[in-house]
């Protein structure tokens, strides 16, 4: 693996082996004292983060230090970004300075796919940390040890996916990694809030991908729910008529937690809108796999680097 | 002046070859065999066609304002080497054509380079913002004699104002060009909105946004009894509405651009901005139905939308990059190739549609003409078998990226004259 700039066409043989490594790195740092790996030492990973994002950068930053890499992070508010540097010149700038691996996260859909076009002379490499509206795929890798965690496997599972799923790249990830890890995906949305034509889209061979506009019928079949956040702007742009009306159909809430199967996990990317997309009660409750998830995404994202900048060793 | 003999070349592809005498820029005489007097330069056209001169009704020349991308000079080269011999010159410059002194510096340029009639577009609405009218009559008025208005880059989207400028231009004896896209249906688009851009995450530019005008438009040319132009067609809906619009008798034209006929939003998915322009590139149907549309009638013309863009506002991000792409020299391959190569039109129609309703459009008297005594020698001369592979960097624009880059077109241009002037030969524009 060079790069990972999304889900979409990744394999499946690749995704499991970035998730058994997870699980395995999980195992290692059980219990220890000190919880640093010597693998990575003498390796530098920049990460770009031109959103703001607490959890996500700090995530991949302690992946990256319990992996003994050198990390340096570069945001865009404190940097050359600020004076109106292209995102080309950024990047061909760090990979001179001797970066191994760049992380991005932008506001432009596609930004990771064009950073690794730059940056293929230099033979750095590119983890896309979430590009616009289009992929996630660290979070989907998360999600996805978190669902083997809970459910044992994904393969055959049906797992709803609910609310913006139109501006989610978290929702895109998944549907393309679960599909192809074998799952039936959900998406449970208003019109407004779902991408053009994605009842047709074409995903992981091994997995299905229906839609729905109405989240009751579907919750005693999943066996694990993954609510989106719904941003304030999409509130205002007229995607649907109120707050109180999202919340209403689509939140969810204690009494529709009821209509899950016991066994299903509730999970949510962060940050939670309580109140809106999901209740606080279900927020809190043992059912909610929401710190699992930030747990399993330093684990997950120490494996993603591990195959990207100690991948050739693997092999060998 | 020069006496100019092309020899070999068969007009339209149709016949055999005749030999074209051209004195004084007037066409003076054709025959199976014209002899050469001394001092006539003779121009061997065996095996070419011979066509008029083209004409593009859409062309971004960027001067004044973004001579960093293209000058009125380049863009006359690119021009002349694409086999053109009339050119119009679109508004959105900075400052905006929306004034006689603009239209008339922009048309006065055009002259001094020498290689292509430049004729300025106006813009309809002052500063291209949709407010109110620009001075049109003036403009028409004016040394340049502006015969169209467009706020193109932008739609004239409030119907009062569109009514207005449509209903004034009647007693102008000219025409509004509109780019067809409604305003609150395209805010933050940057992509055909279809599964493609959806999948990958690119707000959608839907085919209803340009529909919807176009419809709008139609009926209200039809109110006035005005006519009207729509600019790049690039949905299968919009032809439907123009035939529609068309077989009730409204006087509408429209033209299609080249990369509209040939590519489609499957480009996208590798997030090249050379691939980003406005209209966006649509499905492969809507293409076939553009070219199919092209071939019947139903649109008129093949426009380029020739648009130079930096290398900086093009290899970046793709939201961050601006719309547009260059278009006069690869224009005559890409209709060749999707058009006379299928099958879907003879060189008569590669006549009709590059040059002859072009100059109808806009009202061109000496461009257009048929190739016989007594027309001017505008003509341009095609090497139906030359095959040639796009370069950015050896085109003539400034701007040197292009979606067509190594791709391998049939075709060639292989010499234009404007008046009984050769502007290009072989590859070299005359200056």
């Amino acid at each position: 693996m060079k790069h990972l700039l999304g889900t979409d066409g990744l394999d499946r043989d690749t995704a499991l082996a970035v998730l058994d490594t997870s699980d395995g790195l999980k195992r290692t740092l059980l219990g220890r004292e000190v919880r640093k790996l010597p693998t990575l030492r003498g390796r530098t990973v920049i990460t770009m983060f031109y959103e703001n994002s607490t959890r996500t950068r700090v995530s991949f930053e302690i992946a990256g230090k319990w992996m003994s890499a050198d990390v340096v992070n570069v945001s865009a508010g404190g940097s050359s970004v600020g004076k109106g540097e292209s995102l080309r010149d950024t990047a061909l700038t760090l990979a001179a300075a001797g970066a191994d691996c760049v992380i991005v996260r932008h506001p432009a859909s596609g930004a990771a796919h064009r950073l690794a076009g730059w940056l293929a002379e230099a033979g750095t490499s590119v983890v896309n940390a979430g590009d616009g509206t289009h992929e996630h795929p660290t979070q989907a890798l998360l999600d996805a040890a978190t669902l083997r965690d809970r459910l044992g496997d994904v393969e055959g599972r049906r797992i709803g996916v609910v609310g913006d799923v139109l501006h989610s790249r978290v929702a895109r990830s998944n549907v393309h990694l679960l599909t192809t890890l074998g799952a039936e995906v959900v998406l449970v949305a208003p019109p407004t809030l779902l991408p053009t034509g994605v009842a047709d889209w074409s995903v992981g061979d091994a997995g299905s991908l229906v839609v729905s506009h109405e989240l009751d019928p579907e919750l005693p079949t999943l066996d694990a729910v993954m609510v989106l956040r719904v941003q304030a702007e999409r509130m205002h742009g007229g995607f649907f008529p109120s707050a109180r009306e999202y919340a209403i159909a689509y939140g969810l809430s204690e009494n529709r937690l009821r209509l899950l199967p016991e066994h299903a996990p509730v999970l949510h990317p962060g940050p939670m809108l309580r109140g809106m997309e999901i209740s606080a009660a279900v927020a809190d409750s043992p059912r909610a796999a929401i710190t699992q998830q930030v747990t399993n995404g330093v684990h997950v994202r120490m494996a993603v680097l591990y195959h990207l900048l100690a991948g050739e060793e693997d092999g060998s | 002046m020069t006496t100019l003999l092309i020899r070999g070349a068969t007009p339209y592809g149709e016949g055999g070859p005749v030999d074209v005498l051209v004195r004084d820029g007037v066409i003076r005489e054709i025959a199976d065999r014209v002899d050469a007097d001394a001092g006539t330069e003779v121009l061997d056209a065996g095996g070419l066609v011979a066509l008029p001169g083209f004409v593009d009704l859409h062309t971004h020349l960027r001067e004044p304002g973004r001579e960093d991308t293209e000058t009125i000079e380049t863009g006359s080269r690119a021009a002349a080497l694409g086999g053109y011999t009339a050119v119009f010159a679109m508004a959105n410059t900075d400052p905006v054509a929306d004034n006689a002194v603009v239209v008339e510096h922009v048309w006065r340029r055009g002259r001094e380079v020498g290689l292509v009639d430049v004729h300025p577009v106006g813009a309809v609405t002052v500063g291209l913002k949709g407010e109110r009218l620009a001075e049109l009559g003036t403009m028409a008025r004016s040394a340049a004699g502006v015969r169209i208005f467009s706020d193109d880059g932008l739609c004239v989207a409030d119907p009062l104002i569109m009514r207005r400028a449509l209903e004034y231009t009647k007693a102008l004896d000219a025409v509004i060009a509109q780019h067809a896209e409604e305003p609150r249906l395209t805010v933050g688009a940057q992509a055909h909105e279809g599964e493609q851009a959806a999948r990958l995450g690119l707000a959608g530019w839907p085919a209803v946004a340009e529909e919807s005008i176009v419809a709008r438009d139609c009926l209200l040319a039809r109110h006035v009894g005005a006519r009207l132009h729509v600019c790049h067609v690039s949905t299968e809906g919009t032809a439907e509405v123009l035939r529609w619009a068309k077989g009730r008798g409204t006087r509408v034209s429209a033209e299609v651009t080249p990369h509209h006929l040939l590519l489609d939003d499957s480009r996208l998915s590798t997030y090249d901005p050379v691939n980003k322009v406005n209209p966006p590139l649509r499905t492969a149907t809507d293409a076939a139905a553009l070219r199919a549309a092209l071939a019947d009638g139903t649109v008129d013309c093949v426009a380029t939308d020739h648009a130079p863009h930096a290398s900086q506002d093009k290899d970046c991000e793709w939201s961050a990059a601006r719309p547009g792409m260059l278009g006069l020299q690869t224009a005559l391959p890409i209709v060749v190739q999707t058009m006379v190569n299928p099958g879907l039109l003879d060189w008569r129609g590669v006549a009709r549609v590059m040059s002859e309703r072009p100059a109808e459009i806009a009202g061109l008297p000496d461009q257009g003409r048929p190739i016989a005594v007594g027309e001017p020698a505008t003509l341009t001369l095609v090497d139906p078998a030359g095959r040639w592979t796009v370069r950015g960097a050896d085109l003539a624009s400034v701007a040197a990226n292009t979606p067509y880059e190594g791709m391998e077109l049939p075709g060639a241009v292989v010499a234009t004259v404007l008046r009984g002037a050769l502007t290009a030969r072989d590859g070299k524009a005359a200056k």
